[in-house]
């Protein structure tokens, strides 16, 4: 009786069912049998699925919690209000500095320039592969820009370093072409295979009802995406957007190579206001983490408060994220897709 | 020829998805104010018939026709026919409902939209126009702002016909518009197409002979991409001069 298979283990069954049962007394036994058996999968699969998500919340939390507790000894000598304020970074000058405000500006400058650059740009090739490339020229295009999605960013910073800066100092006259907008251009062109490809998919999968009731009513391919395609796929987009947001800003060897590393506040006086601009020499927190993490004194106030730019960036982040869903949730409120 | 009484009329009109041909030689004229049920077996082209009406055909890849369709007077297969014009004049409802997943009214004041009519007042009057010509009116006066995908399936077709009717076209298509309905559901669809008779063109595919039956008044048989017989209904269904046309309404294949 050692290896009893499923087929025998059913026949036993039956044969021990007194005679009274009649063929649906016994159906509805083969019936419960079936439903035991299918709930032990689906009670071991749900419970996998559990404890991987559990799993993966317990690796974040932890890295959380290293973050913090690394950046404790940091936040007890510098106020964090110095961190987040403060305009000079010299973390290891004999009269240290602790202000991450250029680094921090520095970041969102760089990741505001690059999606302003990558979104509609990635937006518009997403509608023209999804809604109105012929079908041989999506075919063909997709792989590519996929490809272009898994281009290591240490080739993309050096070609930025040896052609795309010397071109933008020839453009704007400058005598370095390591400039923010050299790092943000670098970064949009990362963000847009990403970009596109998840937005694409987003729109690909509109049902086709849809589009085809808006051309029945004369809608033309254009107005289409606009009012039918674009709002039922705008949960993906957001998506696409977010990770390319996430690339953008946790991205660091090119921007490093890119956008010049000069500590200065990443603004401009027009006016007698200080404008953030593109167009300086500037540093990001990815990169100063980079840059100085190899050679720091283990333990010392500046190795501290390197996790503290890592807290910095994970505040960010969290908080892009944050309202990216509250957006999505207030426009699926309005534009209910079920 | 382009006007007494006749709404389209076709001149040795054929089809071929590829190299297989769907439609082969029509020659029909569909009369002004009268419902025209299509009948046939599955796959004889009477979708495809449709679907050239409003051009909607083009969306298929390597589809490929010739002849004319003649929309009083005017070739819509010319080259400098204006798709969306077309499209706003003849509307079409599709098998299974398929509203916006959006408002009910913003599903119904579409077509006006995209078609430059902003102006509330007016959407307004013409959501409400539309709605109750669809005998929807009374079901959702309250509930406009709510998703039209709520609404029951009977009734999303009606909003559907509703946004069809939004545009103001002269001319409906229907194909099997209530193959995805229950009988209570049907009948209701068949009580409105019997009502908007009066003031536009329809034609209707049907696959249910009794439908065709109740709704129309004139009937067209396909077989196989060919147009076999085209009558008044009740002809049609007491008397066909074909044979076929006899054998498929008796039930004795299809
Ligand atoms: N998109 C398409 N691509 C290729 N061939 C098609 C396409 N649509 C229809 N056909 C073919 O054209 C012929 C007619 O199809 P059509 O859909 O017009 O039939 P129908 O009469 O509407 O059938 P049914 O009653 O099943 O809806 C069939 O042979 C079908 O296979
Ligand atoms: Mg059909």
């Amino acid at each position: 009786m050692a290896k009893l298979d499923e087929a025998d283990f059913y026949k036993i069954q039956v044969q021990k069912q007194p005679a009274v049962g009649t063929s649906s007394r016994k159906m509805q036994d083969d019936l419960t049998q079936q439903s035991i058996k299918s709930n032990l999968g689906n009670f071991i699969l749900e419970k996998f699925f559990l404890i991987c998500g559990m799993l993966s919340i317990f690796v974040l939390l932890l890295i959380l919690y290293f973050l913090l507790k690394n950046s404790w000894p940091a936040l007890q000598e510098v106020r964090i209000s110095e961190f987040i304020f403060g305009q000079r970074w010299m973390p290891s000058s004999p009269n240290p500095g602790f202000g991450a405000l250029p680094l921090i500006l520095g970041s969102i400058i760089i990741t505001v320039g690059a999606l302003l650059m990558a979104v509609p740009w990635s937006l518009a090739a997403a509608v023209y592969l999804g809604e109105a490339a012929p079908r041989l020229i999506r075919e063909i295009l997709k792989p590519v820009i996929e490809v272009l999605e898994i281009f290591p960013s240490v080739v993309l910073g050096f070609i930025a370093l040896v052609v795309v800066g010397p071109f933008i100092a020839r453009v704007f006259n400058l005598s370095s072409g390591l400039i923010g907008l050299t790092g943000a251009i670098v970064l949009a062109i990362m963000a847009l295979p990403t970009i596109i490809s998840i937005s694409e998919d987003a729109l690909n999968s509109v049902p086709k009802d849809y589009k085809e009731a808006a051309i029945a009513l004369g809608a033309t391919n254009w107005e289409t995406a606009r009012y039918v395609s674009i709002p039922a796929a705008s949960s993906g987009i957001v998506a696409a957007v977010m990770l390319g947001f996430g690339r953008v800003v946790g991205e660091t060897m090119a921007v490093l190579m890119a956008a010049g590393n000069a500590l200065d506040m990443p603004l401009k006086e027009i006016l007698n206001i200080p404008v953030p601009t593109l167009m300086q020499s500037m540093r990001t927190l990815t990169a100063t983490i980079a840059i100085e993490a190899s050679d720091v004194p283990w333990g010392s106030t500046h190795y501290h408060a390197l996790f503290v730019i890592g807290v910095v960036l994970f505040v960010i982040t969290f908080l892009v994220n944050l309202v990216s869903d509250i957006m999505l949730s207030r426009f699926q409120e309005v534009n209910r897709n079920d | 020829m382009s006007d007494n009484g006749v709404i389209f009329s076709t001149e040795a009109l054929n089809l071929w998805y590829g190299k297989n041909q769907a439609l082969k030689n029509i020659n029909v004229n569909i009369k002004m104010q009268k419902v025209t049920a299509i009948i046939g077996p599955s796959g004889c082209g009477k979708s495809t018939f449709l679907k050239v009406l409003n051009r909607m055909v083009d969306l298929v890849p390597n589809v490929k026709y010739t002849g004319s369709v003649n929309l009083q007077g005017h070739n819509i297969f010319d080259e400098n026919i204006n798709l969306v014009n077309l499209r706003t004049r003849v509307g079409m409802v599709f098998q299974k409902p398929n509203p916006f997943p959006k408002s009910i009214f913003e599903n119904v004041a579409f077509g006006p939209r995209i078609h430059g009519k902003h102006k509330k007042s007016e959407l307004n009057e013409l959501v409400e126009k539309s709605l109750r010509q669809a005998a929807l009116w009374d079901e959702v006066k309250d509930r406009l702002n709510e998703p039209g995908l709520s609404l029951s399936g009977g009734q999303q077709q009606r909003l559907c016909i509703a946004r069809t009717l939004a545009n103001e076209p002269e001319v409906i298509l229907m194909d099997e518009p209530t193959s995805a309905l229950d009988p209570a559901a049907t009948s209701r669809i068949e009580d409105l197409v019997r009502s908007l008779r009066k003031h536009y063109n329809i034609i209707i595919v049907t696959h249910n002979m009794q439908q065709a039956g109740r709704v129309s008044d004139e009937t067209f048989f396909f077989l196989n991409g060919e147009l076999i017989e085209t009558d008044r209904t009740e002809v049609i269904f007491t008397n066909p001069k074909d044979n076929r046309t006899e054998e498929y309404i008796t039930g004795r294949f299809g």
